[in-house]
């Protein structure tokens, strides 16, 4: 375990952090597909680092079954989504970018001091990433939150699922393999289930914009 | 101070003299190969800067002092921001004049001066532009002041010389918060020298002119002290973001054998990132001026994460 093992950690959790804060500010649904595409690639590179530096098998497995999960398979599909749904060229009207950024970095100041005192427990050798695997997932919360549309939702929500495996994998050296397989079927099956749910809602409501959902019955 | 100093910073003044132009004509002969167009000669900007001095300034008659004076300020601060930032040594005299937070008062002092001489002639055109330099450099100013606050933190001083001699000096390490400070440096480098995604460098359609509406009502020397400022800007900019983030060739202080690699590897960086240059501007389009704040705000909060990223990852 050398200290460049730590940095290329690092500079994989700065790059997924950049990723982030790319999604959050990105406004067509085709490069938002692109983008989380990307840190899936940057998470299966900060997860075979961690696995040669410290010799463990499973993360190996881990980092392949990440790739194939969120670097070909889910893309595949959003990108057939889209096209299915003919929403491939459509853009989101993002109210004030800058507000929102400045609210991201809110976020991570929040997740960095959180995070601080749990690092200082970890003896893991990219602790200090802990903070930013948290300020991930808080960003897809709030790229989840001020989207109006279904589909940036669900890359949203599976975005930070990518934070909350990047944590496991920097924090803890990744997690037993029966619950990283489970949580990868979940993510697979919960996409297919979330994709129904999408015609569903275009069906009913002539629009992918879940404001119509707020309205519980017929006026 | 000693003989070999003052040599060294003349050597580094009369270098940014005569390649400025240069880099300016290189990335024309590069955009121009991109876009499938013949290319100028690489030395076509000293032909327009030698036409512009031979030619005789015209002077609008309600032209102030400030506007007679503003070419030669702006000149002067430039070739003082070349002077100051290491290229080839870090053995500089003048270096402690100014450190890095000084470089961007700097260049506030020039854009100041040429937006009162742009308002001050009195054309609806000199007030737009002005107000749209005032708008982009206001937003571009606290950016560039993250980037600079991340690599002293980093460098534990704010000297431009000693940033550059404890980058090259260290052995190799992969700093995440430098890649962050990159990025959002190069941004606001496009912002600051009226490049694409902010402003065309090469038109003169009224609604979208920044830098050429503030210099509409020049003509002669004072366009030619303009334009030569505009190159060294550029040139400084290249300088800075080379020395901060590709430090590796820039001669250190009592260094005699680096001193004569310097140069070359300087100009093939130099040449590289003209490059570069050229494509981001090929393939980017302009964007709307009111798209602007949104495109420096991302520059500025890059540089506030790398501050954050330094500061937790301490790296």
């Amino acid at each position: 375990m050398s200290a460049m093992t730590g940095q290329i950690v690092n500079l994989f959790a700065a790059i997924l952090l950049l990723i982030a804060f790319a999604m959050l500010s990105q406004r067509r649904i085709l490069s938002l597909i692109n983008l989380f595409a990307l840190q899936g690639l940057a998470l299966v590179g900060s997860t075979l680092t961690v696995a040669f530096a410290t010799g463990q098998k499973h993360l190996l497995y881990s980092a392949a079954i990440t790739f194939v999960l969120k670097v070909i398979v889910l893309p595949y599909i959003l990108h057939r989504l889209i096209r299915r749904l003919n929403v491939k060229w459509d853009i989101e009207t993002l109210i004030n970018i800058p507000t929102m950024m400045l609210v991201g970095i809110g976020l991570v100041v929040f997740a960095f001091n959180l995070a601080l005192p749990i690092s200082h427990f970890s003896s893991s050798v990219a602790r200090g990433t802990l903070g930013i695997a948290l300020a991930c997932v808080l960003l897809s919360f709030l790229m989840m939150i001020t989207r109006s549309k279904a589909v940036p939702q669900v890359i949203g929500f599976l975005a930070m699922e990518n934070g909350l495996f990047f944590a496991a994998t920097s924090a803890t050296y990744g997690m037993p393999m029966v619950v990283e397989l489970g949580i990868a079927l979940d993510v697979l099956v919960g996409m297919v289930i979330l994709g129904v749910f999408m015609f569903q809602i275009r069906e009913q409501f002539d629009s992918l914009d879940i404001h119509h959902l707020e309205k519980l019955k017929e006026d | 101070m000693n003989i070999e100093g003052i040599l060294a910073q003349l050597t580094e003044m009369l270098l940014a003299l005569v390649a400025a132009p240069l880099l300016m004509g290189w990335v024309n002969m590069c955009r121009a190969w991109l876009q499938n167009r013949r290319a100028p000669p690489l030395w076509q900007p000293f032909f327009l800067l030698h036409k512009l001095f031979l030619k005789e300034p015209v002077i609008a008659h309600n032209a102030g002092p400030i506007f007679r004076t503003a070419p030669y300020v702006v000149f002067g601060c430039m070739l003082l921001a070349c002077a100051i930032i290491p290229t080839i040594s870090t053995n500089l005299p003048l270096a402690p004049a100014a450190d890095a937070i000084a470089l961007v008062g700097l260049f506030g002092l020039a854009r100041l001066f040429i937006s009162l001489a742009a308002m001050d002639i009195g054309t609806s055109f000199g007030s737009l532009g002005a107000r749209r330099e005032m708008l982009v450099g206001f937003l571009a100013e606290p950016a560039l002041l993250m980037v600079l606050f991340t690599i002293s933190l980093i460098a534990s001083s704010t000297s431009l010389a000693t940033i550059v001699s404890h980058l090259s000096g260290s052995e190799f390490t992969i700093l995440p918060s430098l890649a962050f400070a990159g990025v959002a440096f190069t941004m606001v480098s496009l912002a600051e020298n009226a490049r694409v995604p902010i402003d065309n460098p090469a038109t003169h359609l009224e609604l979208t002119m920044i830098h050429e509406a503030l210099i509409l009502e020049y003509s002669g020397r004072h366009l030619a002290l303009i334009e030569w400022a505009a190159a060294l800007k550029l040139f400084a900019y290249s300088c800075a973001g080379l020395a901060l983030f590709f430090p590796w060739g820039v001669a250190a202080a009592s260094d005699h054998v680096a001193l004569l690699f310097a140069l070359p590897v300087l100009l093939g960086k130099l040449a590289i990132g003209g490059f570069l240059l050229a494509l981001i501007e090929t393939v980017s389009a302009k964007m709307r001026i009111f798209r602007a704040p949104e495109f420096l705000a991302t520059a500025f909060l890059l540089g506030v994460l790398a501050l954050l990223v330094h500061l937790l990852l301490g790296a």
